[in-house]
């Protein structure tokens, strides 16, 4: 079938148009997702309940090893050197201190470093996981401040980091463009995500604007922002003979894999990358400098080497989201109906990645416009590859978006909840495809309750509780399901009945570990602790990007493809003396430890019994996930109520939330007590993003100032007061198990939500992240 | 880290001959130093331990406390007489940095913590005066919404970061010095400088001269002090301004008022001039805001720290305020 | 020139410059104490000394002769848990399980300081002998700790749940 072997290139956005088009149309068994996952039928297993981590006795006794924590024989301490200038040549480098230093192995430049390929950037391939395509440590050029101009091995750290501060090196600088306003003036291009531009026109919308009756135009900015996940990067590599094996703290390892394998030039197989645990990752722990240099290193110095990085490191080496101008206008009818909408602005990237902060991508699908104008923009700046963080382009699309909606029902008179209702388009009003499952109003009317809307004043300034003026805000944020090619899984029962499941996927705290362990034995009938997940090393199937959110959909339709190899293989193995014989695949089930026919659930036979039988020790398979083509079918997305209530200092300005509610539709919810805290996690980053959270990038030089924790400000303890959380909890009948991804969404809609409140609680409407008191004074 | 030596003093002479070259430094809890060390801010060739020594606080004979100069932050904010008589001290200290570290800093250290500037913390890839004298300040036109609106030169704009010095400079607070040429004490508030055209001293201090101890003096009206920090976050965070005050009313007129300004200057500003605007005034809210726009009337402004003025104007009166209502 | 980890005597390191956490988590390999920035900004390094929680990345080893370290690592062994350990299971207080070791160890030694009488920056009457032990006091005291993932709520609910029905200071307040 023809629209098989394209949907590859279609996903990638390669070819667009009658192709997209012939997906759109087909019917919808044809699609996968257009048969209901049997688990959403299962009521009564392990999905569904708040099952505690798997993982937790390991996590919560410090005994769960990270990248840093694998010691290996006779091995070295890395420690960089970054360059202070933006741009330019290194003329000279002087190494003879540091390599006279007291335990001082190695000093590795530009120089002496092993010659490598430049690595492939993600997106530009399946397997790509390069942060940018630049070459590491391989000329005397510096494209960015923060570049690592050498690496220093040692046999302790101190002595490592030591030896760094006496690399003498001298810069030729060169004029760097690192001025977003001096880069816009000089001109931008329409930015392109996933391959496909961001710009879009239905219909003629500055006219709609210009004749709505009732309109509101405002722009809004964005800050640089750093994923800061509380465990450094972290190395730890060594060259086992023409093996590369590199302990990592990955959310892509398979990428990894393939990528340092082309840099290298040698084979995919030879490099094993394994991560068990990450200490958090929101897009920060994939491929940057830090793994390659390790490796180079361990070849340079025959020995394996350990690179951590500084949290300065972090900062200078690691990518983070790039700041936004957007402009938002709407124009609506006397009811609130919306007749115009456009979303534009302008964002920053570089000339070497991808990744343009997609800001419009939820506004596609958010409101029932009659016309639209939405558009990126897009310059490129001499600076470090700006990244994906947390819901790239929702987080910070939402916040304007979203203010927008709140100036209009105030323009209005209208309360904001229901002009949003009045706004609810009921097919995708950009793609035209249907919703898969669409349930924001409910989500709406269950939040308003439980939080007590009804309570708000209307009115701006009306709620003083001492020195604080007090008000409530709301916001809707949206994330889309997305389930990437690639995925693959391999299921292996022993004869003893116990299942392993191997997939390269992830758990960087989103408790996978334990979300699939319960889908995994519901899948083949069987309790939790006769099944083990193993995931987290680059030699396992599947290629599974642990981003975007759908990590679950990408396991959980390998897993599915795995389980229907296996029951194909069982059903072989059992034979003419089994129960089951005669049967098509199609026809079992997995129950009660074993196979048996969907409808006749006595018709069964124990997976112990048929390998018994067979005197097999175990059965082993292994399959492919569909192409996901059920996103260019249906228009899937996960949708949020937010509530906020916010106390503003009437002294001092300072802003405090002090109550907060999610209400989420995400499809089904696989473990309630995981799942609340991906959604409380997603909400803090989201009340650190409205109320702190700020890079700091001198235009002057370039160059991060305030790459530390005590500088950058994350929400601390009491910032975060108890924020509730509720979902609707209806099975998306087109994804595995019911489920659409719930790791990003929190930050969505979060922070307009927080100025939506501010606003409600003094009158005063701020457009330009993060609100610090300085903007409420 | 540059190599360096240790050694743990066993006592204050003991500190002060091994501190006899000019580029060691002494330890406390090590909370800004080690820090600084890690950053190549700071390199000495030689630390002397001097935490184990003063880590007592002793109740004088006049109603004041001396306090060791190795006395641990919580210890002091936990003590029942700087709770009760020195309230405003207790509240600072708690209002800085987190438990762990309180648990760890010195008395002494928490004086001399330097400034946290990004450009001074920055010996990489950034120029400036205090750790380079005469290599100029990117603080100046970059980034310095934290920094200084009062008494800054044109070579630094930096602020002093501690919460604890500003209580105790309005407390009268005095610090006690032993070097190799002996002792001598002076006010809290005179300790640190002023940057001027050498922002690279930071203090009255001499090399080698070691802190060994504050004293409180008995000031029965410090009872009814308080310290008000306000920060970007709600805890964990340096203050942009806060303000440490004592207040003496007396049948409708202040008698007598201490006010100390942070996060506004290269030292823990005592504002002098409000003080003056307010003694034997009544204490109302009109002559605490003069008060306060009498102290600011100098106030210079960088391009990201204007709001400062108005923050600290307002939280001045505000405190005042406070006190005022709990005199009342 | 000894100090005590998890009650076994161990020797200093030579290098001065070597700081207590990089003394147990690359000399000792007691990696349960995690790096976050080794600045004196995040907490993940938090340990006890002599009962009281301190950060280990910005202490230097030789500094704490003699003196005895608790680690994570010293608390409880998966089987075995610490009831605060249990507590973090049950109440789903980490996601990552990065800030983990340090949350828990920070809040044993906060436990201590409550019931010692510690008096913290929300603490309304400094004069008070007793703490009442809201969810303020518990935020405001494990502010050191930062947490990325966002587990602040389950955090706070298992030590809430380990701690307050045993400080006189909840009762107190009763
Ligand atoms: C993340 C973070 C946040 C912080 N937040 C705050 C905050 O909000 N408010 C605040 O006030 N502070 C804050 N601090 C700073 C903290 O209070 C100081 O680091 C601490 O008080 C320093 O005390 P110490 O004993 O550890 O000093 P050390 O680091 O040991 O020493 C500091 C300096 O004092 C010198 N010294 C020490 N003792 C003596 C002595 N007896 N005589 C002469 N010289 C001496 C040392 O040589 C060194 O130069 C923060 C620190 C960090 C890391
Ligand atoms: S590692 Fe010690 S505070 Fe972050
Ligand atoms: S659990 Fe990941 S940082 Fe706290």
């Amino acid at each position: 079938m023809s629209i098989l072997k394209d949907a590859k290139d279609l996903l990638q956005g390669a070819v667009q148009g009658a192709m997209g088009k012939a997906v759109a149309i087909a019917p919808d068994s044809w699609m996968p997702g257009g048969e209901p996952d049997p688990l959403i039928a299962m009521r009564h297993g392990h999905v569904g309940r708040p099952h505690s981590r798997i993982d937790g006795p390991l996590k919560v006794s410090g005994s769960a090893p990270f990248a840093a924590e694998f010691p290996m024989e006779g091995m070295a301490y890395a420690s960089l050197v970054f360059s202070p200038i933006a741009k330019g040549r290194i003329l000279e480098i002087d190494t003879t201190s540091a390599e006279a230093a007291p335990g001082v192995l190695a000093v590795m430049t530009y120089v002496n470093a092993p010659r490598i390929s430049p690595p492939p950037v993600f997106l530009s391939g399946a397997k790509a996981a390069g942060g940018d395509d630049l070459p590491v440590m391989q000329e005397d050029v510096v494209r960015w401040n923060g570049e690592p101009v050498a690496v220093v091995l040692a046999e302790t750290q101190e002595q490592a980091d030591h030896a760094r501060s006496l690399v003498h090196i001298v810069y030729e600088a060169r004029r760097a463009l690192i001025d977003f306003a001096e880069a816009k003036a000089a001109g931008s291009r329409t930015a392109v995500f996933m391959g496909e531009p961001l710009h879009l026109e239905i219909g003629d919308a500055d006219k709609a604007l210009a004749d709505a009756p009732v309109r509101i135009d405002s722009s809004y900015s964005t800050p640089r922002h750093n994923h800061n996940a509380i465990e450094l990067h972290a190395v730890t590599a060594a060259w086992e003979g023409d093996t590369l094996r590199i302990h990592d703290a990955s959310q892509l390892v398979a990428h990894t894999a393939w990528s340092i394998a082309q840099m290298f030039g040698i084979d995919e197989k030879q490099v094993v990358i394994t991560s068990p645990f990450v200490g958090g990752g929101f897009g920060g722990k994939c491929l940057w400098q830090h793994q390659v240099l390790a490796s180079m290193a361990a070849k340079l110095a025959g020995r394996p080497v350990r690179l951590v990085l500084s949290r300065e490191g972090v900062y200078r080496i690691v990518g983070g989201r790039s700041p936004t101008e957007q402009r938002v206008a709407l124009g609506a009818d006397r009811e609130g109906r919306l007749k115009a909408l456009v979303h534009s602005g302008t964002t920053a990237k570089t000339a070497s990645n991808m990744m343009a902060e997609p800001f419009i991508v939820a506004t596609k699908s958010a409101y029932a416009s009659e016309t639209f104008k939405l558009d990126v923009r897009a310059v490129e700046l001499d600076m470090l590859a700006n990244t994906f963080m947390r819901a790239p382009g929702e987080a910070v699309g939402t916040f304007a978006l979203e203010s927008a909606m709140d100036e209009l029902a105030e323009a209005l008179g209208i309360d904001p909840i229901e002009l949003r209702m009045r706004n609810e388009p009921e097919k995708d009003p950009t793609s035209g495809l249907p919703f898969s499952s669409r349930n924001v109003t409910e989500a709406w009317r269950a939040g308003a309750q439980r939080f007590g809307w009804d309570r708000r004043d209307l009115v701006p300034r009306m709620v003083r509780d001492g020195e604080w003026l007090v008000g409530m805000g709301c916001a809707t944020g949206t994330y889309p399901y997305y389930r990437m090619p690639g995925g693959a899984a391999r299921i292996t029962i022993t004869s003893g009945g116990h299942a392993t499941v191997d997939i390269a996927a992830h758990e960087m705290g989103m408790g996978t570990a334990t979300a699939q362990t319960q889908v995994a034995a519901d899948r083949l009938g069987l309790a939790m602790d006769e099944v083990t997940f193993r995931y987290g090393d680059s030699t396992l199937p599947g290629v599974v990007l642990a981003g975007g959110s759908q990590q679950t959909a990408s396991i959980g339709a390998a897993v599915s493809a795995a389980h229907g190899a296996l029951v194909k293989e069982l059903l072989k193995i059992a034979g003419n003396d089994s129960p089951l014989a005669g049967l098509k695949p199609d026809e079992v089930a997995s129950r009660d430890g074993g196979l048996c026919k969907r409808d006749e659930p006595e018709r069964h036979e124990t997976y112990v019994s048929i390998l018994g039988r067979a005197r097999q020790a175990s059965v082993s398979v292994e399959a492919e996930a569909p192409m996901p083509l059920e996103t260019q079918h249906w228009s899937m997305h996960s949708h949020a109520a937010m509530f906020c209530e916010v106390r503003v200092n009437t002294v001092t300005g300072e802003p405090r939330v002090s109550r907060f509610l999610g209400s989420f539709d995400c499809g089904r919810i696989l473990n309630p007590k995981t799942a609340t805290s991906q959604f409380r996690g997603g909400i803090i980053m989201g009340l650190g993003l409205a109320l702190m959270e700020e890079t700091q990038f001198d235009e002057r030089k370039g160059r991060v100032m305030n790459p530390s924790l005590s500088e950058y400000h994350v929400p601390v303890h009491m910032d975060v007061p108890e924020i509730d959380v509720i979902w609707t909890d209806i099975p998306d009948p087109h994804t595995p198990m019911g489920a659409r991804g719930i790791g990003e969404i929190g930050i969505t809609g979060t922070a307009a939500a927080v100025a939506n409140a501010i606003y409600n609680a003094t009158g005063r409407r701020v457009r330009d992240l993060p609100i610090t008191l300085d903007k409420l004074l | 880290m540059t190599p360096f030596r240790y050694s743990r003093a066993t006592d204050v002479a003991d500190a002060i001959r091994q501190s006899g070259d000019c580029n060691t430094r002494y330890l406390g809890g090590g909370t800004n130093l080690v820090d600084l060390m890690r950053e190549t801010v700071e390199r000495p060739e030689a630390l002397v331990d001097v935490s184990g020594l003063s880590r007592d606080i002793e109740e004088l004979p006049d109603g004041g406390l001396l306090i060791g100069a190795g006395v641990r932050n919580t210890a002091l904010a936990e003590h029942r007489s700087v709770r009760t008589r020195y309230p405003a001290l207790s509240r600072a200290i708690l209002a800085g940095a987190s438990a762990q570290i309180r648990n760890m800093a010195t008395v002494g250290g928490n004086l001399l913590q330097r400034t946290r500037c990004a450009y001074f913390y920055d010996d990489d890839g950034s120029r400036c005066n205090k750790r380079l004298p005469g290599q100029g300040c990117d603080a100046l036109e970059g980034f310095n919404r934290n920094h200084a609106i009062l008494g800054a030169s044109p070579s630094c704009v930096a602020v002093h970061p501690s919460d604890m010095a500003v209580a105790l400079a309005a407390l009268d607070g005095v610090v006690h010095l032993h070097g190799a040429r002996g002792e001598r004490s002076f006010p809290v508030a005179d300790l640190h400088r002023l940057p001027g055209d050498r922002p690279d001293v930071d203090t009255l201090l001499e090399p080698g001269e070691l802190i060994t101890a504050i004293e409180l003096p008995p000031l029965p009206f410090a009872a009814r002090s308080t310290y008000r920090k306000v920060r970007d976050r709600s805890s964990y965070a340096f203050a942009l301004v806060s303000v440490a005050a004592l207040l003496d009313v007396e049948d409708g007129r202040i008698r007598d008022v201490r006010i100390a300004l942070g996060g506004v200057a290269h030292k823990p500003w005592r504002a002098f001039k409000a003080e003056e605007v307010l003694r034997g005034g009544p204490p109302r809210a009109a002559a605490f805001t003069a008060a306060a726009d009498a102290e600011l009337a100098d106030a210079k402004p960088l391009a990201g720290n204007g709001f400062k003025i108005e923050l600290a104007r307002r939280t001045i009166a505000a405190v005042l305020g406070e006190l005022a209502g709990e005199t009342a | 020139m000894t100090i005590t980890v998890n009650g076994a005597a161990v020797s200093l390191p030579n290098d001065p410059r070597v700081s207590l956490l990089d003394l147990l988590r690359e000399d000792l390999h007691l990696p349960g104490t995690k790096k976050g920035c080794n600045q004196g900004a995040c907490g993940a390094c938090t340990v006890l000394v002599d009962g009281e929680r301190i950060l280990s990345c910005l202490a230097l080893a030789v500094q704490f002769e003699g003196r005895s370290v608790t680690t994570i690592e010293g608390l409880g062994m998966p089987g075995a848990l610490h009831p605060l350990q249990a507590a973090f299971v049950e109440h789903d207080g980490f996601q990552c399980g990065y800030c983990t070791p340090g949350q828990i160890c920070s809040a044993i030694g906060m436990a201590e300081e409550i019931r010692r009488g510690v008096p913290s920056h929300v603490t309304s009457d400094l004069s008070s002998e007793t703490i009442a032990l809201s969810r303020d006091e518990l935020r405001e005291r494990m502010s050191g700790n930062l947490c990325r993932c966002g587990a602040h709520n389950g955090i706070i609910d298992a030590i809430a749940e380990t701690f307050a029905p045993k400080t006189a200071l909840a009762e107190a307040a009763e």
